[in-house]
């Protein structure tokens, strides 16, 4: 045991109890704020794992924009403040394929590769990772800012009320637009639907 | 470095992520354990990048960073088509979502729905009800 595996251990540990309180507690917000934790902890475990760049984007981007986006919706559909009864289902089909999922891959995993050691590459620093995103990556980077632009412009279009809907623009400039106007909503809502699928 | 750890430490994340998904009945819950499962792949891939000896140097911690980009795309449209739901149905539990209702018969609930006055006549007062 060295000080990586301690460091490794106790960050794991971390990140697995906030992890078990994220799926288990009972207020909304505290389970947002768990997610902080646990992935602060994984930030951590990059960390020791000499993967420096994607720590600092797992701080930015996670802790810093998702958790962030995910309380905003918890704000905005109006969560209780305090415990809700009602977040769970009966929990047994959910407990033995979770259960049975996560144990079945550690013994899996521990199986594989027993207390092997291996030691640390050289730390995956900026440098070194911009050198392999724009060479050796550099297709697969460019389909996922595509990605990433329709992703956002779809999240845009989804919730604007405005676009395709009974009063959209579209439909006011029509004069008395009573009957012409029906067939609308049918073609909106499979999009929004469409939508809902793919995501 | 003994790698069992995080490789048991992702396992375990993944499994608690999955109970989290079919457990939780509120949208934003199922969002957050789906965050809890991307980052569990997240952490086998920055594992195997220093278990695994691939020709291309850090290929498992590209491949994290994209994982994150593919998170935070979804991520936007999750919450964009969950505030959507709480628009329409005034709740954003999972289970009252009719998965069988035609989708020409979801709008009438729509226009009646919390926000807009109930107009109960024809569709030319609309526009106006609607703005």
């Amino acid at each position: 045991m060295t000080g990586a595996d301690v460091l490794l251990l106790a960050l794991g540990a971390v990140a697995v109890g906030a992890a078990a309180l994220v799926v288990g507690t009972r207020h909304l917000v505290r389970a947002g704020l768990w997610l902080v934790v646990c992935l602060g902890a994984l930030a951590g475990d990059y960390l020791v794992l000499t993967a420096e760049l994607v720590a600092w984007v797992q701080v930015l981007i996670y802790v810093g924009a998702v958790v962030v986006l995910l309380l905003f919706a918890v704000m905005l559909t109006r969560a209780p403040i305090g415990a809700s009864a009602d977040l769970d289902r009966p929990g047994w089909p959910a407990a033995l394929i979770g259960g049975g999922s996560g144990l079945g891959l550690a013994v899996l995993l521990v199986h594989a590769f027993r207390w092997s050691r291996v030691d640390l590459p050289a730390a995956g620093t900026a440098d070194r990772l911009g050198e392999q995103v724009f060479r050796s990556w550099v297709l697969p980077f460019e389909l996922l800012s595509v990605l990433l632009l329709a992703a956002l412009v779809g999240a845009i279009v989804l919730s604007r009320v405005d676009i395709g809907r009974p009063g959209a623009p579209h439909g006011r400039r029509r004069p008395a637009g009573g009957p012409p106007a029906r067939p609308e909503p049918a073609g909106a809502m499979a999009t929004v639907a469409e939508e809902g699928g793919r995501g | 470095m003994r790698p069992v750890i995080p490789y048991v430490t992702a396992a375990l994340l993944f499994g608690l992520g999955g109970y989290g998904v079919l457990r939780r009945r509120n949208a934003v819950l199922v969002l957050m354990a789906v965050e809890l499962m991307l980052n569990a792949v997240n952490l086998i891939l920055v594992t195997a990048d220093t278990t695994v000896r691939a020709q291309l140097p850090h290929s498992g911690q590209v491949f994290a960073l994209f994982v994150i980009v593919l998170a935070a795309a979804e991520i936007g449209v999750g919450l964009a088509i969950v505030l959507q739901l709480y628009r329409l149905r005034a709740s954003v539990t999972v289970d009252d979502v009719p998965l069988t209702e035609p989708p020409g018969a979801v709008p009438a609930g729509a226009t009646a729905g919390p926000a807009s006055p109930p107009s109960g006549g024809p569709a030319t007062d609309a526009p106006e009800g609607e703005k």
